[in-house]
């Protein structure tokens, strides 16, 4: 029994077609806001293979690994800077944790005014969310390094430098990779909303929105799906590559 | 007071061989608890001393202090006449799952003091392989440190504190995490290491028993401000084994020391 333990997360997807084929049949929802699975997937595999649905995937990606990118150029180093010194993170956490706590969507009337209506506005938002929450990761990841490691090693001679370097940065990876984690999905939320409304004519979020408003209820759920894949897509990727370069982690 | 912390650091001067550490005038102060005041101290070449005493009497803090993890507020620790910036030595940490790097190999743990000497590398791997041989290791130094078990990870830390050829080695309770059987085995291994390579070490150690099997000298402290209540020599031949345990001569000096221990313990 034990080794089709594997196949357990099998019983849940094929749960949710099940009820999903019950509700559609005993009509709980009008049906036309509640398409048969069957039509559903057939709108994700058209509008993947060659539709439009695969452009705006493709969008969606773009924008929100540009922003991921462009929150961890700034954040990692940032947080490594700031975690050196508890002393200094205590003196701007309340700063941080403030904007970490502030949706990043209350932002945009802001960004819009900064960088006017388009990519620039979408990506950098979502790199200011994602930033806030890899900064703290960071940051916490250096302070939290264990001070009997960092003994360790000064106690054989390394120099504060190489400490650092060979130490402080490799402790904190772990915690990184948890900020990183949750940095892209944040990224992936905030690019989403901005792409459903502020000007926006393609990506996954208008592919929600445009569907919803002339009720191609197939096309929304597929776009549902295709951000859903995405997001859990990227969270596995970054889970992978920390399984294969942090691999120290929990242990 | 004084008088009591004088006569035994004295006798231990006049029986013991030349002093490779000088302690001299030693005070240390955490807020208002004074663990050290005005001590002094030799620690002879060439010998294992344990150190041994009750809960919170500052055992830790002095080989902290004379490894340099700890500053001094006052006092001169010299070794040989230099100070420890002037010397190599080796440190061996209770807590070796936090004290190994999980990020590199065994092999490449034990090499990196080597490294941050700029020791070139086939010169580096020779090092280490010629330690290994020499103490007869049969650990897979090409596993991660949390791929070996609690015993092994610690003789990788052994190793890492001894690769450099150090003058002293110092070890804060290095078999206190580990389990019984674990920790008859490490005090062979340490026995071993000690008679192989006649490094001065100074142990710290909670278990009486340990501190006198592995000792030369049995350094008694008491409750603080820390003086020394005894300084015990441990006349038994070495290697020693469990017949050692179980002789008369080992039965009276354990004796000695835990009479002192309850004294010191009982002493409000």
């Amino acid at each position: 029994m034990r080794r089709l333990d594997p196949y357990l997360p099998i019983v849940g997807v094929a749960g949710l077609i099940v009820l999903w084929y019950v509700a559609v049949w005993v009509k709980i929802v009008d049906p036309v806001l509640l398409p048969l699975p069957t039509d559903t997937f057939r709108a994700l595999w058209t509008g993947m293979i060659g539709g439009k649905l695969g452009s705006d995937f493709l969008h969606t990606v773009e924008r929100t690994v540009l922003a991921t990118i462009i929150a961890s150029a700034i954040a990692i180093p940032l947080g490594i800077f700031l975690g050196a010194s508890e002393r200094l993170y205590r003196s701007v956490e309340f700063v941080i944790d403030f904007f970490r706590s502030t949706p990043a969507s209350a932002m945009f009337p802001l960004f819009l005014v900064l960088f006017g209506v388009g990519d620039r506005t979408k990506i950098s938002v979502a790199a200011f969310g994602a930033a806030l929450v890899i900064l703290f990761n960071v940051a916490y990841g250096v302070m939290n390094a264990r001070k009997t490691r960092l003994l360790a090693a000064k106690v054989m001679g390394a120099s504060r430098l190489r400490v650092l370097m060979d130490v402080t940065l490799l402790e904190s990876l772990p915690q990184t990779f948890v900020g990183l984690r949750n940095g892209v999905s944040l990224a992936l939320v905030i690019v989403v909303v901005a792409e459903m409304f502020i000007g926006s004519t393609d990506g996954l979020g208008n592919r929600v929105f445009e569907a919803q408003q002339i009720f191609a209820m197939p096309d929304m759920y597929a776009a549902i799906f295709a951000a859903g894949a995405l997001g859990y897509g990227l969270n596995l990727m970054f889970l992978l590559l920390e399984r294969r370069f942090v691999h120290w982690s929990g242990k | 007071m004084r008088a009591g912390s004088e006569p035994p650091s004295d006798a231990a001067a006049t029986t013991s061989p030349p002093a490779h550490v000088t302690i001299r005038a030693l005070s240390k102060r955490f807020g208002d608890t004074t663990v050290y005041n005005d001590f002094d101290l030799d620690i002879p070449r060439g010998k294992l001393i344990s150190i041994f005493g009750p809960n919170g009497c500052g055992k830790s803090t002095l080989i902290n202090m004379i490894a340099g993890l700890i500053p001094v507020d006052a006092g001169q620790i010299l070794f040989d006449g230099k100070p420890l910036s002037a010397i190599k030595f080796g440190y061996v940490f209770q807590n070796y799952r936090e004290a190994l790097f999980p990020w590199l190999r065994s092999f490449d743990n034990i090499e990196y003091p080597l490294r941050l000497m700029h020791m070139p590398k086939p010169d580096r791997r020779k090092r280490v392989e010629r330690l290994v041989a020499r103490l007869g290791v049969a650990v897979d130094l090409g596993r991660y440190p949390y791929e070996l078990s609690g015993g092994q990870q610690q003789l990788v830390s052994i190793m890492r504190a001894l690769v450099v050829e150090p003058e002293i080695l110092f070890l804060d309770e290095p078999f206190s995490a580990l389990d019984y059987e674990m920790t008859l085995f490490m005090r062979e291994q340490l026995q071993r290491v000690f008679l192989e390579t006649q490094t001065t070490t100074v142990l710290v150690s909670h278990d009486l028993e340990e501190a006198i099997y592995l000792a030369d000298y049995v350094l008694l402290l008491s409750r603080h401000p820390a003086r020394i209540a005894d300084y015990v020599s441990v006349a038994a031949a070495r290697p020693r084994n469990d017949e050692t345990l179980s002789r008369t001569d080992f039965v009276a000096t354990k004796a000695h020391c835990l009479e002192i221990f309850q004294r010191e313990v009982s002493r409000a």
